[in-house]
């Protein structure tokens, strides 16, 4: 029978979480980055549209669902493009809808992502021939991350959203700039140039 | 006699099709009982006389319309469209489907008068084939795109459409430009598999390619 006779509160943080632990107890403050901060707040805290257009939609749900439960990442469907980040694509898009996506892709708050799900919303899929359907959703918004099936499965969303949050993690949230120093050596007592004080704060 | 046929009475629907034909005796073209189903094919001048009676007579109250599909016989008959109408009698467990043969450039009286489900079912068949209904409160599209321009469901109308919906950065909106189809639709049709191993596709279409004789 395997028992587990000892378990140890160290076995179960994992590395990260034991040297945040470890720095917190000895010195008692942790040193990170700031994009390392806001990148975590916000992978963490992804807010998707509903934009159901068709029958992935029902997969939408089910991930939203008790048995997969997509809050549990922080994901938490809202009613509004503006309280949003992510916009789910979830099904076919029609000419005649395309331009209340974009509307609605306009009206929400940056930064922003979209999921495209589903054949349809990759590339038309069924409908690719059809002359009332966009051959693809990436025609209409800059898409993020595509996830394949029809429909895709509701596991197959969630592992899309930790696509997302992966490619966020990673994503600088400021804009670096190198920071133009004088060309020439200036003699002692002379006055340093003048630069441009927005070159050295950097654009944000 | 099959489970189907003892809950199926087929005489009610010839008795429907008896009395409509010795009613309207020049206003039906032709009338047929397949498949346990009763088609009838009526003049277009006659058609609303003929689904008022279907409607209102006891023997039948055909009360409900189902739905209204149009056909396109591009090339093949002189006047192009049929329109199909598809009754429902709930109080005596019938259905009957009442066809008229309409050409491009003429109307069909519109059934609004008769039942209000006209009203739409017209405006789908105007939207899809353009075919025009005479006397229709309302007759504009109704499922495609505004602004579309042509009718989908024709035979002359391109699989792919004529304009494909994009967003145009500079105007800031999503507009439209003429389809590019960087591939052509393939029928993928397991019937012929020749086609797809050799390209040629009278292989397929000729029985006698290879002979009885070959394989003795």
């Amino acid at each position: 029978m395997g028992v587990i006779t000892k378990v140890t509160p160290e076995a179960l943080v994992s590395e990260g979480e034991s040297a945040l632990q470890d720095g917190m107890r000895d010195k008692g403050y942790v040193l990170t980055t700031v994009d390392d901060v806001v990148n975590w707040a916000r992978a963490g805290s992804i807010w998707p549209m509903t934009f159901g257009l068709a029958c992935c939609a029902v997969e939408m749900m089910h991930s939203a669902a008790s048995r997969y439960d997509m809050e549990r990442f922080g994901t938490l469907f809202r009613p509004s493009p503006r309280q949003s980040d992510l916009m789910i694509v979830a099904g076919t898009l029609t000419n005649k809808m395309a331009p209340a996506l974009r509307k609605v892709y306009d009206q929400m708050p940056e930064p922003r992502y979209v999921i495209s799900m589903g054949s349809c919303a990759n590339g038309g899929g069924y409908y690719h021939h059809s002359y009332s359907v966009v051959r693809g959703c990436d025609r209409i918004i800059p898409v993020d991350v595509y996830v394949p099936g029809c429909p895709p499965t509701a596991e197959a969303v969630i592992y899309g959203v930790l696509q997302l949050q992966k490619k966020i993690k990673r994503t600088p949230v400021f804009k670096r700039q190198a920071i133009e120093k004088p060309q020439y050596a200036y003699k002692d007592g002379e006055k340093a140039p003048y630069t441009n004080r927005e070159k050295h704060v950097g654009e944000v | 006699m099959t489970h189907i046929d003892k809950l199926h009475d087929s005489s009610k629907l010839l008795r429907v099709e008896e009395a409509v034909v010795n009613k309207f005796k020049d206003s039906i073209t032709h009338s047929a009982y397949v498949n346990r189903e009763l088609t009838m094919v009526v003049r277009k001048k006659d058609l609303l006389k003929v689904l008022k009676y279907l409607r209102d007579d006891r023997r039948f109250m055909f009360k409900c319309l189902m739905d209204i599909c149009g056909v396109d016989w591009l090339g093949k008959r002189d006047e192009r469209f049929d329109v199909v109408y598809h009754l429902l009698s709930v109080h005596k467990n019938m259905r009957i489907r009442i066809k008229v043969s309409v050409a491009e450039d003429e109307a069909v009286p519109s059934a609004f008068e008769l039942f209000d489900a006209a009203n739409w079912f017209e405006r789908e068949a105007y939207d899809m084939f353009g075919i025009s209904f005479e006397n229709h409160p309302d007759l504009r599209r109704i499922l495609c795109d505004y602004g579309f321009d042509g009718y989908p469901l024709r035979k002359d109308f391109p699989l792919v459409g004529k304009v494909e919906a994009y967003y145009d950065n500079d105007l800031k909106r999503v507009a439209y430009k003429e389809v590019d189809m960087p591939q052509e639709f393939r029928r993928f049709d397991e019937q012929s598999p020749w086609e797809a191993m050799t390209g040629n596709a009278t292989l397929a279409d000729n029985p006698n390619t290879f002979s009885e004789e070959e394989f003795k």
